[in-house]
């Protein structure tokens, strides 16, 4: 258990003392929010769906959340490379408890990442509503934090080196985030994207967080409460289980 | 005298590649052995397996009595290393490096803060201890990985080329500690090298490694006299051949350089 505690406080102890990594990380989800919310804003509104900031912050939310839990997974292989992991794995510590330790220490940062994007939505005009369903955002933005952190796990544990890091980026985490409802809804879609939308484990937790803020849901919040909690266990298990198969 | 590192035959192959082919050696308990080998030879591969983090294709090994590929904690707990490559946190600082190393071994906190006051003042850098990893020299980070290595006061010591970056000055200091610790505390250390004089000087005995096989194994005296030369450098080559080794770059040397790109050179 002390492993676990240290190796997770390691990483928010690395998060704090790297702040060109925070506002670095804060980029890519600001730009998104200004360009798409302000320049898509008006449209919306004329479509009749409402404010578009309001809908678009949670998706917003859960990207800053994503890839900053991604890339804590994949940060393994830089650590494989040159650094500590190393250290980590000849101690007489389980792999299990390392990995967990690096998983919720990257959970912790990426929601960490989320909030710090929720208070810069809240400046861009976002206006949270208020439901019984509020508390459960925390829930649902660190159940995102874990599911991806066990994605990323699983990449970082099997790939050898950062050359694949582009591919990972481009073909899966960029098509999740697009494809998940963050920033359109599912109606209007054609059939194919649909039925991906609705597979995208991303989907259900950018809707719980939604109507957990604005109690708007698309799939009801049972559904994603449930289907994200089993999938987090799931990647959390898988994420594991590539870790400890790793050797040096 | 008992045995503290048992291997028998052992053999890693990595597809066709057969990086260490059938290789035995013993070292006893309290002795200082050195590995020799060209680069490429199957020096780091064997102690990867030694210290769990590889597993053998075939072959039996035995670390303070137990099997490394089954008794994994047994054989942890008994071993500090110091890696070829730097393993610290750069992001740390010294003293919390070697906390988290003694948080992990389990070493308890009243002589954890103790022992890693004392390693960090024997190695000289007790002034430095509070700034960053990213802060130190290469020879620096070598110093605090010994440190650390010794803080959980292993039986053995694993050392892969733990010398190479150091000043003369730092070498002699830190060579002759181990040989203290291994004189008064009685801790095995299994070393790998270049430097031939220091293997000669410190090793009891030596087992020199070529393409993945011993050619010969005892004390320096003994190489020395069997292949008739003056220093144990010649002895080596005269064991292994003028001949230079192509190593293919691997995963570790392309994410090096990488590294060099993106942080403005120097070895990290």
């Amino acid at each position: 258990m002390k492993a676990i505690y240290i190796l997770c406080v390691r990483q928010l102890k690395r998060y704090i003392r790297s702040p060109a990594r925070i506002i670095g990380s804060l980029g890519q989800p600001i730009l998104f929010l200004v360009a798409l919310g302000f320049g898509l804003r008006a449209m919306f509104a004329r479509a009749g769906n409402g404010d578009y900031i309001s809908f678009l912050s949670p998706g917003i939310i859960s990207m800053a959340i994503l890839f900053n839990a991604v890339f804590s997974g994949i940060e393994i292989i830089w650590d494989r490379q040159f650094g500590f992991l190393k250290e980590t794995l000849v101690a007489p510590v389980s792999r299990l408890e390392i990995v967990f330790g690096r998983m919720l220490g990257g959970a912790i940062v990426a929601m960490a990442q989320g909030i710090v994007v929720f208070l810069i939505c809240l400046l861009a005009g976002f206006r949270i509503v208020s439901s019984p369903y509020l508390p459960l955002a925390i829930v649902f933005m660190f159940m995102i934090a874990l599911l991806f952190a066990g994605i990323g796990t699983v990449f970082g544990s099997v790939l050898q080196d950062m050359q694949g890091f582009p591919l990972i980026i481009n073909f899966l985490i960029m098509p999740l985030f697009f494809f998940s409802g963050a920033i359109f809804t599912a109606n209007g879609l054609p059939a194919a994207l649909r039925i991906g939308l609705r597979l995208n484990p991303l989907s259900y937790g950018v809707d719980g967080l939604r109507g957990a803020l604005i109690n708007q849901f698309a799939f009801g919040m049972k559904t994603d409460l449930a289907v994200v909690t089993i999938l987090t266990a799931l990647l959390l298990a898988i994420g594991s289980y590539f870790f400890s198969k790793i050797q040096l | 005298m008992s045995e503290m590192i048992t291997v028998q035959d052992l053999v890693k192959n990595y597809g066709e590649f057969c990086a260490v082919n059938h290789v035995s050696f013993t070292v006893a308990e309290g002795k200082i052995f050195g590995f020799l080998g060209p680069n490429g030879a199957g020096k780091t591969t064997t102690i990867k397996m030694l210290t769990t983090v590889l597993d053998p294709t075939s072959g039996s090994i035995r670390v303070n009595g137990h099997d490394p590929t089954r008794e994994q904690k047994q054989v942890r707990r008994s071993f500090g290393i110091v890696f070829q490559d730097p393993s610290l946190d750069d992001e740390l600082t010294a003293y919390e490096n070697m906390d988290l190393h003694g948080i992990l071994y389990g070493v308890p906190h009243g002589e954890r803060v103790k022992r890693i006051n004392m390693l960090i003042d024997f190695v000289g850098l007790g002034d430095r201890k509070k700034n960053f990893v990213k802060e130190y020299s290469g020879g620096m980070k070598r110093r605090l990985e010994v440190a650390r290595a010794l803080l959980h006061n292993p039986r053995i010591l694993f050392l892969d080329e733990p010398t190479i970056g150091l000043d003369p000055q730092t070498r002699n200091h830190i060579w002759s500690y181990i040989q203290q610790l291994s004189k008064e505390e009685g801790v095995t250390v299994f070393f790998t090298t270049h430097y031939m004089d220091e293997a000669d000087r410190v090793a009891n005995d030596v087992a020199v490694i070529d393409h993945g096989k011993i050619v010969a194994q005892g004390a320096p005296g003994e190489l020395k006299e069997r292949t008739k030369c003056a220093n144990l450098e010649d002895a080596f080559i005269a064991l292994t051949g003028h001949a230079i080794r192509e190593e293919e770059a691997n995963a570790t040397d392309r994410m090096r350089m990488m590294g060099r790109a993106w942080r403005g050179g120097g070895r990290r």
